[in-house]
């Protein structure tokens, strides 16, 4: 068993970090919302344009803290005005999704952000224009409700789709049923949107850490391979860029169980952001890293020096484009990457080397060669890793 | 026909028989007579080697005077009578031209009646009335009986007419084609009765037949009646009578127009401007405007005894310094008989003309129609939303003063506004393509026109920058009237029928310029348009969403909806309040409120403009269950 990479800090982080974290009643995101529509009200009555003002969810808007080492949010925000031709659609979606989590929230029922997509569609009268086009259209208007409002999605009653699985020697309570997770069969535990305390408790722990790979290909591997039953983890898999139900998860196991997280990504510019998000939280959603990210949360692999540390063959490379090099070049410039001497000579190995590679090449040497040496020799030797 | 650049002093009235077997000047500057078949008598040769050849002498026996008549019989198409439809529009033409010529001349107000009747089924009768002042009795058979009689051929001076041919052509066309003599009825103010004259022409002679010769009584005061009856058709739509009178009626607002068509239907076009035009003066030719010809003419026919009093006195611009340096050049002294002056000399002395600099021409000789008659008369003969006009200052081309016009009108009745439809939907009609008007000394011109430099400067136009649609080539694809008048004391036309303008240089600079100053107005209106259309379709989306924000703001609080969708209703007219602008005639925008009559604006009233005060509000509430919101005044409220 490796030693835990860093011990999370007991005091700062098992604490609830913020008093938003706590999820509120009903009443006070009702009162929230009517404050919204109140203001409209308010300006239409004295003949000004109304506005509902939106934090800015985008890099010019977010800081990186070094103390707490998320990605947090800054306080520009952007007037969405009605009487603005550019706006008035935007504005009318806002006010319109806002109404119907209001009706979600006095209903007291949840809808998944597809189902607020059809709750607020329809045929604008006199027209035939629908109010969304598409669910591109609803989701980043219902992201901006949660920011603008201060109100976390769950407290809107709105979830979003499972995504992502575990498997490992824990069990947990899911909405009163106790689950053993690594009697879930194939599929393992499906990780749902929501993954709040009051909906999700930890009964029983005896994983020592936490392996979170890419994808459920990847994870599947593992599962079969029963490596979390020889090394006594949880094997986690976002599909991809993992939800934010994942990485609460992932945050509330690191905090709550103090279980370390080793991310095993691809070696692309994706993979690192994939695991920069689960570190130190995403552009998009930082106002929410605070209570999803992970900063002690290290990369394992693959490493773009890996080809040579492992004596890959030429068979496991994939090009590399020219929008990967931007892309590589974007991340070095993060205020969490930059710095970070590891990183950057990484990086650059990359680009050096002209070539990605993903997990699943790994195959390529045999199929098990990733359980069963890979990922072990990367445990063992902390010197491979990248924080 | 073609002008002449000559004027014969004090030829006055004389009486001019022009034939061709007489004594010619070598270079004759009557290019009418050019036209004709050159008679040779001195030319017939007996030809000893043809047997079948005519001696001399017997050619000589064929070898007879020509009747200018008797030419212009035969080559009537020379004066605008080659077809029957075009015959109908040239009598009109000649007898209103003349018409308007004479109360002009004479200070009165013109108040025109044109009579077609359809006799059978080709022959018409066509009855035109002015109140001028009337016509000598001596005179009138010669005007109208004899051919190149008139006062107007012998000066340099803006006028309709030019050679004296029009009206007696058009008699002897009559007469050709169905027999009947020219009637005229002329009073002379003051006098008892009026003079009732019936004349055809002895086309051998050019001399007036008098037929019939009585007083009548008439119920007007005085002015001119003629009558002709010939054989022609009518035809409406382009190069018809109707549009002569329609676009003469234009050129001419100053002037009252009743058109009785064949169909008895009668047309009037009241006068707008009731003030004469200043009275065009006469002035001398300039010595760049004339030709070798000309100026050996002039030197035959001048009183003058020498070279520089000649200069001075039957030129204009020719001061005693210019006269001298003039001589000198030509090698001549100022003192030089006249006489002496042969063919070799006269050539000298015409290239020390073109060579010396000499002043422009007076320019003050020309009658322009003027920015604001034009107006007067585009909104007179058409329905538009928008018209401007503008005179160009002067110019002179081959010593030639004249003046350039132009008025715009756009919209309306002409094709609407299809600004919205030209980009949203594509099965939107073709809009209509730009008419141009042309116009010589008030005169229409309907035929030739894509040879006319008037048209070309049109098509050469760049109009998309006005923001009109043009294909290369072409007229902008605009509901739009595009009026060219040009005002000069010798107008060139390409060809004797008076149909098109040359292309000079200078006067399609003119023509472009005067074209740019009114299509850049036009162009201002336009983006005016097109923006009051973006805030059409704003408001459009402000409305469209606003019933959404409503009931979604409404389903979030309590608020009293129909109020609050009164109060986003009157945000949504405020912030697209461009969107109710509307545009006087001359595409300025009319401030709602604003006081009744703008000092720089030119009459115009037209009932018909505007919209209803609010049209939105119909729109927006058409299917709604609450009536719309009472607009009560805003709620006095403490504004920071």
């Amino acid at each position: 068993m490796p030693k835990t990479p860093k011990k999370p800090k007991a005091s700062a982080s098992a604490a609830t970090p913020s008093p938003r974290r706590a999820k509120r009643d009903g009443q006070a995101t009702q009162a929230r919302l009517a404050k919204l529509a109140d203001a409209v009200v308010a300006l239409a009555e004295k003949q000004k344009d109304p506005f509902v003002d939106i934090p800015i969810r985008a890099l010019s808007n977010v800081s990186f803290n070094e103390k707490t080492r998320y990605i947090e949010m800054g306080d520009k925000t952007q007037r969405r005005n009605f009487f603005n031709y550019g706006q008035a659609k935007r504005f009318m979606q806002t006010v319109l999704v806002a109404s119907k989590c209001k009706q979600l929230v006095d209903e007291d029922k949840t809808a998944s952000i597809r189902q607020i997509y059809y709750l607020a569609k329809h045929t604008i009268k006199g027209t035939n224009e629908k109010t969304f086009d598409d669910q591109d259209e609803s989701d980043p208007v219902l992201e901006d409700l949660e920011v603008a409002l201060d109100s976390l999605r769950e407290e809107l009653h709105i979830f979003a789709s499972n995504r992502g699985n575990l498997v490992g020697p824990i069990t947990l309570v899911d909405s009163g049923n106790e689950l053993d997770c690594t009697r879930m069969g194939s599929a393992g535990y499906a990780v749902p949107s929501i993954v709040e305390p009051d909906i999700i408790q930890f009964k029983k722990c005896k994983a020592k850490f936490i392996l979170h790979v890419e994808k459920d290909t990847v994870w599947r591997r593992f599962y079969e391979d029963r490596f979390w039953e020889k090394h006594n983890c949880i094997v986690s898999h976002g599909s991809g860029q993992p939800t934010r139900g994942m990485r609460r998860l992932l945050h509330r196991m690191h905090n709550e169980l103090k279980l370390p997280v080793y991310a095993l990504l691809d070696c692309d510019p994706w993979g690192y952001y994939i695991y920069s998000v689960i570190k130190q939280g995403s552009i998009n959603l930082a106002y929410e890293s605070r209570r999803m990210a992970v900063p002690e949360a290290v990369f394992i692999g693959v490493s773009a020096f890996d080809y040579e540390r492992y004596d890959l063959s030429d068979d496991v490379k994939l090009g590399l484009d020219s929008a990967d090099v931007k892309r590589c070049k974007q991340i070095l410039a993060y205020p969490w990457f930059a710095g970070k001497r590891p990183w950057e000579k990484e990086i650059k190995k990359l680009v050096r080397n002209g070539f990605k590679m993903e997990v699943e090449a790994l195959c390529n040497k045999s199929l098990s060669f990733v359980t069963e040496e890979y990922v072990p020799a990367k445990l063992k030797d902390r010197k491979q890793w990248l924080d | 026909m073609r002008q002449t650049g000559a004027s014969s002093p004090a030829a006055g009235e004389s009486q001019l028989t022009l034939s061709f077997s007489d004594g010619r000047p070598g270079l004759s500057p009557t290019e009418t007579v050019k036209r004709a078949p050159k008679p040779k008598p001195a030319a017939a040769k007996t030809r000893p080697g043809r047997t079948r050849g005519l001696s001399a002498e017997d050619m000589a026996r064929q070898q007879r005077e020509i009747s200018v008549s008797e030419f212009f019989a035969k080559n009537r198409h020379l004066l605008g009578f080659d077809n029957k439809r075009k015959a109908m529009l040239t009598t009109v033409k000649e007898a209103v031209d003349n018409s308007l010529d004479a109360c002009e001349e004479a200070g009165i107000l013109p108040d025109i009646w044109i009579e077609v009747s359809q006799l059978t089924e080709d022959r018409f009768c066509v009855c035109v009335r002015d109140n001028g002042p009337g016509i000598v009795k001596q005179q009138i058979p010669n005007i109208f009986g004899k051919l190149l009689y008139g006062s107007k051929f012998h000066r340099l001076k803006m006028a309709r007419g030019q050679q004296g041919i029009g009206i007696s052509a058009a008699g002897m066309y009559g007469l050709l084609t169905t027999g009947k003599p020219i009637s005229i009825i002329s009073r002379i103010a003051g006098k008892k009765d009026a003079h009732h004259y019936k004349l055809a022409i002895d086309t051998k002679k050019n001399k007036p037949d008098i037929i019939h010769d009585d007083a009548v009584e008439v119920d007007w005061e005085h002015g001119t009646r003629v009558e002709i009856e010939l054989e022609a058709s009518y035809a409406k739509g382009r190069q018809s009578v109707d549009e002569y009178v329609e676009q003469t009626a234009i050129a001419n607002p100053h002037g009252s127009f009743a058109y009785q068509l064949p169909t008895g239907e009668v047309r009037e076009y009241p006068r707008s401007v009731h003030e004469l035009p200043p009275a065009p003066r006469e002035i001398k030719p300039h010595p760049y405007g004339i030709e070798l010809g000309t100026l050996m003419k002039m030197l035959k026919e001048t009183e003058c005894q020498q070279v520089g009093a000649f200069l001075q006195t039957e030129f204009s611009r020719v001061s005693p310094t210019i006269s001298r340096s003039v001589c000198d050049t030509a090698g001549l002294t100022p003192r030089t008989w006249v006489k002496t002056v042969d063919p070799q000399t006269a050539e000298k002395l015409f290239n020390a003309l073109q060579k010396t600099r000499i002043m422009a021409p007076a320019t003050n000789c020309l009658a322009p129609i003027g920015a604001e008659a034009i107006l007067a008369g585009l909104l007179k003969g058409i329905k538009a939303e928008f018209y401007t006009a503008t005179t160009r200052p002067p110019a002179v081309y081959r010593g030639n003063p004249f003046q350039i016009e132009v008025g715009i009108a756009y919209g309306g009745e002409l094709g609407g506004d299809w600004l919205r439809s030209d980009k949203s939907n594509g099965d939107a009609s073709a809009p209509p393509e730009t008419r141009v008007l042309r116009f010589a000394n008030r005169v229409p011109l309907l035929y030739q026109q894509s040879g006319c430099s008037m048209y070309r400067s049109v098509v050469e136009t760049g109009w998309n920058k006005y923001g009109l649609s043009q294909s290369r080539g072409s007229l902008p694809a605009a509901p739009m009237v595009v009026l060219v008048h040009m005002a000069s004391v010798w107008v060139p036309f390409t060809s004797e029928s008076k149909e098109a303008i040359a292309d000079y240089d200078e006067i399609r600079k003119e023509i472009k310029l005067a074209i740019a100053e009114c299509g850049r107005r036009l162009g201002v209106l336009l983006r005016r348009k097109r923006t009051k259309v973006a805030y059409a379709r704003r408001r459009d989306v402000f409305t469209r969403y606003i019933d959404e924000v409503v009931n979604a703001v409404g389903e979030m609080t309590r608020v009293n909806r129909t109020e609050f969708r009164g109060h986003l209703l009157k945000l949504s007219e405020r912030y697209t309040a461009a969107a109710d602008m509307d545009f006087d005639d001359h595409g300025k925008v009319i401030r709602k409120s604003a006081e009744p009559g703008l000092a720089d604006t030119v009459v115009v009233d037209r009932s018909d403009d505007g919209e209803p005060d609010e049209p939105e509000q119909g729109v927006l509430f058409e299917d709604e269950a609450p009536p719309p919101p009472t607009r009560k005044p805003a709620r006095p409220r403490r504004k920071k």
